[in-house]
């Protein structure tokens, strides 16, 4: 069934209502064998209720959604038993060492015990859990309890691995370790499918993604096209811009934003841009940066706070 | 009826969960139904018992008040058995540790982590009634061959109870609310369903609201094959563990469902 690029997950005009509100509203993605593919959006703009209707546990309201082929309302168990799910929340079983929380895991996909034994400690392993193979997850760390959720998701050797924000609120060698794991899966030709609020690490890891809002698709394709496409090579930042700067970079055509205290300038000539305004203006500070994922994100979803 | 069609046999892999829970702490899980029968036949044979002279009279023949007493207790452990587990301990599982959550990413579905759960209460209620059936049959409170029969009416009525219980666990919007059934119709069901007293003590009215309850018909049963008896009352009894089952069983799974997919 392994052809190489299938389409391994296509959404056509994907609706999910809530007591009227559309929590994802039309959305149309095609996700391709192999490849990792992120989900970037401020929080409640649909990434989370999209990999739940992945994932099978959330009925979809409208639209087509299939999963390795098999339409996600007819063929649930099947798809479930080919996709590993890392959730967002920690739901790990309390009452059970860590060992033992993956071989009760993989008693649910109808796995023997000799089998599933072997597997967990080799995920351990590979997770760099093996110390704590005996102790109640209770005491686990909170990077180790998101370690522990990614080695519960692939212990059925997964076709996808939906990781819905894999390393939120951890430090920054747990997340670095986390990373080169979902290289390493990668590399295997596991596909990934992972929703972030961090753009380094979209930026880092994935090789196309969409930037949801209110339940819209608002941007889509490869990190760097995007950043390209939307923003430029460079950004010049300005700390607490006047009026006539603004005024300036408005006649002159420039693409920019304004903010509380900044003002940003998108270009791919920034060198000459930021010339022309030292000339033109007494400029104290003036910063050229690399435009990033950040810079389209914020571009395209807003500013403000979405609560 | 999609709903028993979703069960298959993946829902053991969901019972073996809450076994294994259970048989790490196994030694605190077996204190209670050792202790609590001893405690009342002591306190109510010895101390009760003795102010009821003449006994009390099942299906014509008088007993003393512990022989009327023993199987009661079978049936309260039944009872009691299905219910917490599958109100605090279900609603503890599903709201708080999201284990339910954790099982429906798999290739499990809700209908069988329910059933499971539900599967399960039946499951405490049979090794408890059977613990405590144990220690009436020593103290000489039940007789063979009746009594092989209870640990199988132990699971049915059970999975009555676990059914009904689930019901609750399905509509509560938190662990506080489990005092209304428990205020309103476990405690009312444990003094009145013919477990403490004969029924025919009391007005027909109260009686008759008396046999609507499920309580009465488990401890019936129970009470029944302790003294080798088996009437049409039994059937009657059997028939309505049965129904009521079959009807709260596929009730608690539809709530469930509405409650946690969404």
């Amino acid at each position: 069934m392994t052809f190489p690029m299938a389409d391994v997950i296509v959404a056509q005009k994907l609706v999910k209502t809530f007591e009227e509100v559309h929590a994802v509203d039309g959305i149309d993605f095609t996700i391709v064998e192999g490849e990792c593919f992120g989900f970037l959006g401020p929080n409640g703009a649909g990434k989370s209720t999209t990999m739940r209707m992945i994932q099978c546990v959330s009925p979809i309201t409208s639209g087509k959604l299939t999963v390795l082929g098999m339409n996600v309302g007819e063929r649930p168990r099947e798809i479930k038993r080919l996709i590993g799910v890392a959730p967002q929340e920690n739901n790990i079983d309390p009452d059970f060492s860590v060992h033992k929380n993956l071989v009760v895991y993989a008693r649910y996909f109808g796995m023997d015990k000799e089998i599933s034994t072997k597997k967990a400690d080799d995920l351990l392993a590979f997770m760099q859990l093996t110390d704590k193979r005996d102790v109640l997850v209770e005491q686990l760390s909170g990077g180790m309890k998101r370690r522990l959720i990614i080695a519960r998701a692939l212990l059925n050797d997964p076709k996808i691995l939906i990781l819905d924000e894999p390393t939120t609120g951890l430090d920054p060698q747990a997340r670095h370790l986390i990373w080169e794991r979902i290289r390493e899966l990668k590399k295997k030709g596991v596909t990934v499918v992972l929703t972030t609020h961090y753009m380094d690490e979209a930026e880092k890891l994935c090789d196309r993604l969409v930037i949801m809002d209110k339940g819209k698709i608002v941007a889509f394709g490869k990190p760097v096209d995007l950043i390209k496409e939307r923003i430029g090579t460079d950004v010049v930042e300005i700390d607490e811009p006047t009026d006539d700067i603004e005024a300036f970079a408005k006649e002159k055509g420039w693409n920019y934003e304004r903010t509380v205290d900044r003002l940003l300038i998108y270009s791919t000539c920034c060198e000459d841009l930021s010339e022309t305004l030292r000339n033109k203006f007494n400029l104290p500070a003036i910063i050229i940066r690399k435009a990033t994922l950040e810079d389209v994100f914020l571009r395209l979803t807003g500013r403000r706070l979405q609560e | 009826m999609s709903i028993i069609s979703n069960i298959s046999w993946m829902t053991t892999a969901a019972w073996k969960r809450n076994r294994d829970v259970f048989l790490l702490t196994w030694k605190t899980n077996f204190i209670p139904p050792f202790l609590e029968p001893i405690l009342y036949l002591l306190a109510m044979g010895l101390g009760f018992g003795v102010l009821i002279k003449g006994g009390v009279q099942v299906h014509g023949v008088d007993v003393s008040y512990l022989q009327f007493l023993g199987p009661s207790l079978v049936a309260i452990t039944i009872m009691y058995g299905a219910f917490f587990e599958c109100t605090y301990g279900s609603f503890v599982r599903m709201h708080y540790q999201k284990t339910f959550d954790a099982m429906i990413a798999t290739p499990l579905t809700i209908e069988d982590v329910i059933a499971a759960e539900m599967l399960w209460g039946a499951t405490k209620s049979f090794i408890n009634g059977t613990i405590v059936l144990l220690i009436i049959a020593i103290a000489g409170l039940a007789s063979f061959p009746g009594l092989i029969f209870i640990p199988i009416i132990a699971f049915l009525a059970g999975l009555m109870f676990a059914s009904m219980a689930m019901l609750f666990t399905a509509l509560v919007p938190n662990l506080d609310s489990f005092n209304f059934p428990f205020y309103l119709l476990i405690t009312p069901m444990f003094l009145f369903s013919g477990t403490f007293f004969p029924l025919n003590v009391l007005p027909s009215w109260v009686q008759d609201v008396a046999y609507t309850l499920p309580l009465t018909h488990c401890t019936d049963l129970v009470r029944d094959l302790c003294f080798n008896y088996f009437g049409t009352n039994d059937l009657i009894s059997l028939g309505y563990v049965a129904v009521m089952t079959v009807i709260l069983f596929v009730a608690s799974i539809y709530l469930m469902k509405k409650r946690l997919i969404k």
